[in-house]
């Protein structure tokens, strides 16, 4: 087991002050600190062997290139996948959800198919498909969340998952309710009826467990920064017979096998869909973030941040009319954050009183407008976990939020 | 940081708590809506006017405490005003919230000058103003906080 009181020496943005207090960083969902192992792999890295990768035939490039292919094998190793192939390198989750919205969407979607979504969707697994859908002409179709215990409505699942739905894509740890979504049971349901699935991991993958293949989804979409890794990179995951038959989004550099001034042919997968110079670089860096992952143990991290979440919600939940989202950590496991709300004092005005005692929070509606909306809120206040956080830090959170709504009762 | 009393006076967290000219007007001849994308703020106002005064106005919406109670103290200021006294005492709020020099002579207003050392809540502060501006103009279209205006 990781000695957790150690693992905040390895994050150096950690040691400071905020306002005269030392930093109590709950920002976790919207961006994650990075280790010191990770920002000294990317600054060695262009230290010694910065040069652009793929057919480069001098020492520096050959050095950079089984840098950026090494991170890609790391990254298949780390979600299981069959071959590195089957990862492909993008600006982060977003990027990665556009790609396959447009790039499958585009070749197989048409009038008459459903997109099936859920109510809990992040808009980065939501405005794309929006997207796609008025190109296609499919429509597009949600599972309803069953309310503040923030849980897929299952009971509703064979409503909604008809022959027509194509494609189903859902969350796997939802960012403002901290559920955790029964993906490999979601992945089987859609494959009975021949849609394939496409999963946000976003929240999850730097904090649990990711086997794709156990899971059985087609694609699987995450950003690096919020697994301790840097910004700028993240990842998709698709099956590669879905990938080799899937178009290229983007035209550019590097994804040619052969280009005329009138047509050209496509490399395979993954270099199809990796236009340009790609961010070589920040994926080597995300490799090394793996690494220090697998050290402290995905499974251990799991626990622990879904402990700090259970002992958050316990004593949160003692706070005068605060309304908890997402399931009651005695009803099931949550992921580790925890969303809640004031009918008399705004998020915002929270999160400003927080940061005056050096907590980082995040309040609003966490691009979850339509969720939010459903539950009649206008946004929440968010404190979410990681590996460095500490149970000592839930009690200073308890008592800033002690202070803030004693001040805007006075 | 700045200490948050400065912030969150006490003429502020009254009108938040006891919003004035709160809710839908349903005399209005003129409607705007304001919104603050990133925040999620939201601001209608309803004016009725005659002739060239304002001669009812209420607003509703959500927000933090500061969009809220700016608001509210809005309706207060620009109740029998013209638009273009209307407009003049915004360019003073306006002041007052981007310097932090609040005139002595306006009293309740001189309240938000705590804002100019939170940059980040100056859209929040004249979210309401916005709005109550595009419905004089007649311009029922969002007044958004994340454009030209601030």
């Amino acid at each position: 087991m990781p000695s957790w009181s150690t693992v905040r020496d390895d994050f150096p943005a950690l040691h400071q002050k905020v306002n005269g207090h030392p930093l109590v960083y709950l920002d976790n969902a919207a961006t994650a600190q990075k280790p010191q192992v990770v920002i000294d792999t990317l600054s060695h890295f262009y230290e010694r062997d910065n040069s652009n990768v793929h057919r480069g035939l001098h020492a520096l490039s050959m050095r950079s290139t089984d840098a950026y292919e090494g991170a890609r094998s790391r990254i298949a190793k780390f979600i299981n996948a069959a071959a590195p192939e089957e990862i492909i390198f993008t600006r982060g989750t977003t990027e990665s959800i556009n790609l396959v919205a447009a790039s499958w969407g585009g070749a197989n979607l048409k009038a008459g198919d459903v997109i099936l979504l859920t109510e809990m969707e992040h808009h980065s697994n939501l405005v794309p498909w929006q997207l796609i859908a008025k190109r296609t002409g499919a429509k597009l179709r949600y599972l309803p969340v069953t309310g503040d215990d923030g849980l897929l409505d299952l009971a509703r699942l064979d409503r909604v998952l008809t022959p027509e739905v194509k494609v189903f894509a859902f969350t796997h740890i939802s960012n403002s309710l901290g559920t955790i979504n029964p993906v490999t049971e979601l992945c089987a349901r859609a494959k009975k009826v021949g849609a394939i699935t496409v999963i946000d991991g976003a929240q999850a993958i730097g904090h649990m467990p990711v086997d794709v293949r156990a899971v059985g989804c087609d694609f699987y979409a995450f950003s690096g920064h919020k697994m301790a890794g840097v910004t700028g990179i993240g990842v998709l995951y698709g099956r590669r017979a879905l990938l080799d038959a899937m178009p290229p989004w983007q035209g550019g550099g590097g994804m040619i096998s052969n280009v005329d001034f009138f047509e050209s042919r496509w490399k395979p997968t993954p270099e199809r869909f990796e236009a340009g110079t790609p961010n070589f670089a920040d994926a080597v860096a995300l490799g090394a973030s793996c690494d220090y992952l697998d050290a402290l143990g995905r499974d251990q991290i799991q626990k622990h941040d879904g402990e700090l979440a259970r002992v958050a919600y316990e004593k949160l939940s003692t706070l005068p009319g605060i309304r908890l989202l997402g399931p009651a950590p005695s009803q099931q496991e949550r992921g580790g954050l925890v969303s809640f709300a004031f009918a008399d004092v705004h998020a915002h005005d929270i999160v400003t009183f927080a940061d005056e005692d050096g907590i980082a929070l995040r309040g609003g509606h966490h691009c979850n407008q339509p969720l939010m909306r459903k539950l009649g809120l206008t946004g929440t206040t968010r404190a979410s976990f990681y590996v460095y956080n500490t149970p000592e830090e839930i009690d200073v959170l308890v008592k800033s939020l002690q202070r803030i709504l004693k001040f805007f009762a006075g | 940081m700045s200490d948050l009393s400065d912030l969150y006076q006490q003429v502020i967290l009254d009108h938040n708590k006891r919003p004035r000219n709160r809710g839908r007007l349903p005399t209005a001849n003129r409607v705007a809506h304001g919104d603050n994308p990133t925040c999620g703020d939201q601001c209608n106002v309803y004016l009725r006017v005659e002739g060239d005064r304002i001669a009812e106005i209420s607003f509703d919406g959500s927000g933090c405490a500061i969009s809220q109670a700016s608001a509210s103290l809005m309706t207060t200021q620009i109740k029998g005003k013209t638009a273009a006294e209307a407009e003049k005492l915004y360019q003073e709020f306006h002041n007052i919230v981007t310097t932090g020099k609040a005139p002595e002579e306006i009293s309740d207003v001189g309240a938000f000058a705590g804002v100019h050392a939170f940059p980040a809540r100056i859209k929040c502060a004249t979210l309401g103003w916005h709005a109550a501006l595009n419905a004089l103009k007649g311009d029922p279209a969002s007044a958004t906080t994340e454009s030209h205006l601030d």
